[in-house]
């Protein structure tokens, strides 16, 4: 997951010093043959590490191991036609909204403590007092407070996630270039416009590492939310199926927690790739210089 | 222009005095008194040695810092913030323009703040990129064009709301020496071609020489004015011609004793 996420943003450095203008089929083409080939010195570990599971699993008879090819099946079986579906669409659930706050109230927040100097010098301290808490102990806080239902995950999740972005906001919007500020002042823009149109995108790189940090926090809340209280979601299944001495379908559940960390890594980068392509592209082009 | 009857000038400086607190109290003083008017039209450059608060004086005039007495006048009242008939392009065109936006999209946002109506800006864009010979490189992102074609963007991008005044602060000093040649004959076009008031601050004597009608000198830190010398060449004015010509060697040899010495 991680190695993938790292590598995705290299992939847009490499492809950023050409204009994006060229369309020809032949370019076309070429550029599909990178990709493919960029995807094979990327993907060749991990088919690796897949067979040999399969095949080091294939004639195992113990209960706690079952072979890859038994859980792959209980997967489809339980996740894609069966009845953890409705746990699958729960979990995603807390989990995208839990997110969505996070990121949405981080970047907000940042923004205003950094228009606002004195709040923020007051509050900083306690800024990285609550981002250093490791968030698994506010769980029963939370669940006191807002019971075990659906409400307490997305608290909990946005809860935890909001610290990596806020601050990775504000440390980048304090980062701005001062010449990008006086330009902006030079070019007559008002306070709010300089905010928004300028020193936002600006911070925009350090505040994409910050929503990065905050999706990884996320999933891991996400389960523990489940583990601690709660009658639903892939944690709680797992949990679960692991007490029922089900173990293929925990060995199921695991395998489609992996799945759902890996594709929201992948939407992540991809969205992240598109947003600063002038960020990697301009950073290709000072590396050349 | 200049010979007409007597206009307000577009700047005028009263005994600007510019001075930065220091950690330990007191203050660093980067300009003790600084006056001069700049006229309606008139191309000024304003040399100095290093430290003489040109970048300071820069600030002033733009609106972007306040001087700690005296004032600043532009076109009869005093600055408070920058006035939308100034433009004002910086030295590093790396760090001033927005690498999120294409080269439209830098200039687009100038207009934009300056509140210039939706449907007229693709004009306006388009012309103004025309006039610093980028008339194609619009959807390109700075980043991707070379150095002296950043500047000519940060250029544009200054002319775009078509200010009464130009601002440059030694905006030719990070590109190589045909590079400048060639930006320093399309600043001295565009002005004719916009009707634009020029102050240029440049440590290179030449360059100021070359392009002024009067040339502000200053003096070492902390900057006070020392001579201003008005620049007698015949325009236009032309690399190898006016460069060639005796009185050009006289006002270089004049202005480095200026700026040597001190």
């Amino acid at each position: 997951m991680r190695g993938e996420a790292d590598a995705e943003p290299g992939a847009g450095r490499a492809r950023a010093g050409t204009a994006p203008a060229s369309t020809a089929p032949a370019s076309t083409v070429r550029a599909a043959s990178r990709v493919a080939g960029r995807a094979a010195t990327r993907a060749w570990l991990f088919a690796a590490l897949i067979g040999a599971w399969w095949a080091w699993s294939a004639g195992s008879t113990s209960v706690y191991f079952p072979p890859l090819a038994k859980i792959v099946r209980t997967l489809w079986a339980q996740w894609a036609v069966g009845p953890a579906r409705a746990q699958l669409g729960s979990s995603l659930e807390h989990l995208v909204l839990g997110y969505a706050i996070a990121g949405l109230a981080g970047i907000g927040i940042g923004a205003l403590l950094w228009s606002l100097r004195y709040l923020r010098e007051a509050t900083s301290p306690y800024l990285y007092f609550l981002y250093v808490l490791p968030a698994p102990v506010l769980v029963p806080a939370v669940i006191t407070v807002f019971g075990i239902g659906a409400a307490m995950k997305v608290v909990i999740i946005a809860f935890a996630a909001v610290w990596p972005t806020l601050l990775n906001t504000l440390d980048g919007m304090r980062g701005v270039d001062a010449v990008k500020l006086d330009t902006a002042r030079a070019l007559g823009m008002s306070g709010a416009r300089r905010t928004l149109a300028v020193v936002l995108p600006a911070a925009a790189p350090q505040v994409v590492a910050g929503l990065r940090n905050s999706l990884q926090v996320s999933i891991i809340l996400m389960v523990v939310s489940e583990w601690v209280a709660s009658t639903g979601g892939i944690g709680y299944y797992i949990v679960t199926a692991q007490e029922s001495f089900d173990y293929l379908g925990m060995w199921s559940g695991i395998l489609m927690l992996a799945i759902v960390g890996g594709a929201a890594n992948l939407l992540f980068v991809l969205a992240e790739n598109r947003l600063l392509y002038w960020h990697y592209g301009a950073r290709a082009v000072e590396g050349r210089a | 222009m200049m010979g007409q009857a007597p206009q307000p000038p577009v700047v005028a400086l009263k005994g600007v005095r510019k001075g930065y607190p220091l950690r330990g109290g007191g203050q660093r003083l980067a300009l003790a008194d600084v006056t001069f008017d700049v006229a309606r039209g008139e191309f000024a450059c304003v040399v100095g040695p290093s430290g003489a608060g040109k970048t300071t004086l820069l600030r002033c005039l733009a609106g972007l810092a306040m001087p700690t007495s005296g004032t600043v006048e532009f076109e009869g009242t005093p600055l408070r913030q920058v006035p939308a008939g100034v433009g004002v392009v910086f030295q590093d065109y790396g760090r001033s323009l927005f690498p999120w936006l294409t080269v439209r999209g830098n200039v687009d946002l100038a207009l934009k703040a300056r509140g210039v109506a939706r449907d007229s800006r693709p004009a306006r864009i388009a012309e103004v990129l025309a006039s610093v010979g980028l008339a194609d490189a619009g959807r390109s992102y700075p980043w991707q064009l070379s150095g002296g074609m950043q500047q000519r963007v940060a250029i544009a991008r200054a002319l775009a709301c078509r200010p009464d005044l130009l601002l440059m602060d030694e905006p030719f000093a990070s590109v190589d020496a045909q590079t400048r040649f060639g930006l320093e004959d399309l600043i001295l076009r565009v002005r004719e071609e916009f009707g634009v008031t020029v102050v240029f601050v440049t440590h290179d004597i030449d360059e100021a020489v070359y392009l002024a009608d009067r040339v502000i000198v200053l003096s070492a830190s902390p900057g006070v004015v020392s001579e201003v010398i008005d620049i007698a060449l015949p325009r236009p004015r032309d690399q190898v011609a006016t460069k060639r010509d005796e009185t050009f060697a006289a006002y270089r040899e004049h202005l480095l004793g200026l700026v040597m010495t001190r």
